[in-house]
């Protein structure tokens, strides 16, 4: 099998593997004051410290999480309740069209139910944020606004954003900036402290750490109120008894992904130029969508004029090969991509995208696999497409 | 896979014979009510969930198709339209026509498949003619009639041997959750089996006369004449009783005049049917009048006839007569045989007169 499903989940780095079945031997609840409390409590924060170090934050900023959905709902929404709570007049929420649909839907449904109000932050053909459109938005709304909230690196088409930038002029005007990060840590540098973000999601299972665990690193004096009410875990902001071995190895993972992420950009970036090139050279018409430079390294994302994507997907499943068409839903009815529409492709171009993205197990024979059996099946998808189209 | 047993089992049949087989199921509503309403208004039902499980079980890949908008303009629109014209359509034989037999198959066939199988109750053999199921009370020969040669050459009907309770009883040594799974009834668009109200919903309410066909009376009104079915009895709400004291049927509608015809049940009898748009698949179009077996609705009872067929009609002169023959309803031919009545061809009917002697 040919996986270039990275950007889904990707394996687990054994030594994050090894290191979760071996906590997961031992007993106890980080909450308790009894001896294995405190062995479990120690585990937690060693683990705690060496995310934020290699994150660039401090310990305390660390709130882990059951993974991104739960941080990106945590940042927004609980942003936006503290400060409309501090500050009654902001209710507005300034965020880009490309996000991911843990911000995205958390967003809809404060305007929907909280009276929210939205700006959405436009993107341009390659997918990267307008920056003056940012300064110009709170030019006009800056005393309004509760939080901002920008994607360090696109989930679909990769295009890396320019964070620092962003989180500098919300700076200028007071509003902090949510920055969902679970693509970019472990692919560019991410350094927390120094990007002037406010609140910062990741996740475990995208750098090689195990599914189900995460971590909101929130700036010390960033008012959130919590989802979650119970124990008073982290901070009070999540209630819950913690994951010890799920942190342990999520922790394992970071380290291990932040310390060798030249080395692995590198690599995978060749492979990744392969399958562009590759691509390209079997389907010349195919049109490459996204950032050419300032992408992940893992990510290739095309459109196939005359293709559904989903077709194609399951012509290349039947080949052996796992892709993606970026917008899954869990029952599989396909839609427009948001993020393609928001970079002004049509309707179909957005409809015939796939992305392939590509991780710590990739190799150059997976790119031979689908360089050779994508001719075959672009050209079934679109006779498909064909004929679709002959009788709509 | 529709999430119900029969697909379910058919399916598994399918891989093990050694096919490579896909799971297909198909997103069909745009109904909010049987569709998860959220921001992206995609996303499940429960039968969706049912289809999928049972594909992971049976262990194939499984997609779904989004034919919504197919289905809306080729069976819902086509339902609504064809009631506003006084017929009674029969939606499950135009999906068959226009979409699991022609959208589905199309696509499969331009992505590389050989065939859309399905967990349709009937029979289909290495000699291309299909047959009743050997579960009578179950066999949908009737539905598919509607299918062409060609569109019967790329379909595999694996449940045609089996009765129902061996379906089931499968299913469930297979693992198949969907083995206890009631079966489906009503109209898959129509949620709450309120077809009257649906058609309101869609074609409002015109009032209208109920006139008797004896007397030529005005003898109720109707609140819109498509809502009505010929040979219906119940529901016509007359506010005279006939001369005779007997009950009286819907013999016609007319939309022209949004007029319901009524009368005695005698005069519902036919026994000569005209059909358009004939289908034949079994064999050369007969040159000249065969003697065979119709069926005039679906779950109907076989009527000896006489089957006149040429390019565009098919006139069927039955031997005994029969009552409330809807236009709109197929008139399916089958040839009795023991190893199952074959299909031979079907039509769509237009009229029904009485032509011989009274029975």
């Amino acid at each position: 099998m040919a996986y270039l499903d990275h950007a889904a989940t990707t394996p687990m780095l054994p030594e994050a593997l090894d290191a979760y079945a071996a906590t997961a031997r031992e007993l106890g609840n980080a909450s308790s004051l009894h001896a294995p409390g405190r062995h479990a409590r120690r585990r937690v924060e060693e683990s705690r410290e060496r995310i934020a170090a290699a994150l660039g934050a401090r310990p305390s900023e660390v709130i882990f999480t059951s993974g991104g959905t739960e941080s990106d709902n945590l940042a927004v929404k609980g942003i936006f309740w503290a400060r409309r709570a501090a500050e009654p007049a902001r209710t507005r929420i300034i965020a880009s069209a490309v996000e991911h649909h843990a911000v995205l839907d958390s967003v809809e449904w404060l305007a929907r139910e909280e009276g929210a109000r939205v700006t959405w932050l436009p993107v341009d053909g390659l997918g990267r944020m307008e920056v003056d459109a940012l300064r110009a938005s709170l030019d006009e709304y800056g005393d309004e606004v509760a939080f901002a909230t920008a994607m360090w690196a696109n989930n679909e088409v990769g295009t890396v954003q320019p964070v620092a930038e962003l989180a500098q002029i919300c700076a200028a005007h007071g509003v902090p900036l949510h920055t969902d990060a679970i693509q970019a840590v472990s692919q560019v540098p991410v350094d927390f402290a120094g990007s002037g973000a406010a609140a910062l999601t990741v996740t475990g299972h995208k750098l090689g750490g195990p599914i189900g665990v995460g971590a909101l690193v929130l700036g010390r004096d960033i008012e959130c109120t919590p989802l979650l009410h119970g124990g008073g875990q982290e901070r009070d902001v999540r209630s819950g008894t913690l994951d010890v071995p799920g942190i342990v190895a999520f922790a394992t993972a970071v380290e291990i992904a932040v310390k060798g992420r030249a080395e692995y950009a590198a690599r995978v970036g060749e492979i990744r130029d392969a399958l562009i090139a590759g691509v390209r050279q079997a389907v010349p018409d195919a049109i490459l969508n996204g950032d050419p430079v300032d992408r992940l390294p893992g990510n290739a994302h095309f459109s196939f004029p005359g293709c559904e994507g989903d077709a194609l997907l399951l012509l290349l499943d039947a080949q052996g090969i796992a892709c993606s068409t970026g917008s899954a839903c869990s029952a599989g009815v396909a839609q427009p991509s948001h993020v393609l529409l928001a970079m002004g492709a049509d309707d179909d171009r957005a409809r015939s995208s796939l992305r392939f993205t590509l991780g710590h197990t990739s190799t150059l024979a997976e790119v031979d696999a689908v360089v050779a059996a994508l001719p075959a099946a672009v050209e079934r998808a679109r006779r498909a497409g064909a004929v679709r189209a002959a009788r709509v | 896979m529709s999430g119900g047993v029969d697909s379910a089992v058919a399916a598994a049949r399918a891989a093990e014979a050694g096919y490579d087989v896909t799971g297909v199921h198909l997103a069909l509503s745009r109904n909010p009510q049987t569709y998860r309403s959220g921001a992206r208004g995609c996303c499940t039902l429960e039968d969706a969930r049912d289809a999928r499980r049972a594909a992971d079980v049976i262990g194939i890949p499984f997609y779904v198709w989004d034919m919504a908008d197919r289905f809306h303009a080729d069976v819902v629109d086509d339902f609504v339209a064809e009631y506003a014209a006084g017929r009674t359509p029969n939606p499950c034989l135009r999906c068959n026509e226009k979409i699991k037999f022609a959208a589905v198959l199309d696509r499969a066939l331009a992505l590389g498949f050989d065939a859309v199988v399905t967990g349709h109750h009937a029979r289909l053999g290495a000699d291309g003619l299909l047959r009743r199921s050997v579960d009578l009370g179950k066999d949908q020969s009737y539905v598919l009639a509607v299918l062409t040669r060609e569109q019967l050459a790329h379909s595999i009907f694996p449940l045609g041997d089996s009765t129902k309770a061996q379906v089931r009883e499968e299913a469930a040594r297979r693992d198949l959750a969907v083995a206890e799974k009631p079966d489906s009834h009503d109209i898959c668009f129509i949620a709450d089996g309120d077809t009257r109200g649906f058609l309101h919903s869609r074609l409002g309410g015109t009032p209208g006369d109920i006139v008797d066909a004896t007397t030529g009376e005005v003898v109720g009104t109707h609140e819109g004449a498509y809502a009505y079915t010929v040979g219906q009895r119940r529901g016509l709400d007359l506010r005279r009783p006939a001369a005779d004291g007997k009950p009286r049927y819907v013999l016609s509608i007319t939309p022209v005049t949004n007029t319901v015809t009524v009368g005695p049940a005698e005069a519902l009898e036919v026994d000569r049917v005209h059909g358009e748009r004939p289908v034949w698949t079994a064999g050369e179009v007969p040159s000249s009048e065969i003697d065979c077996e119709v069926q005039l609705r679906a779950h109907g009872e076989p009527v000896r006839a006489g089957v006149r067929v040429d390019s565009d009609r098919l006139v069927a002169e039955l031997h005994r007569p029969v009552r409330g023959i809807a236009a709109g309803q197929a008139v399916v031919a089958y040839r009795p045989d023991p190893a199952g009545d074959i299909v031979l061809g079907s039509a769509t009917i237009t009229t029904a007169e009485r032509a011989g002697a009274p029975a």
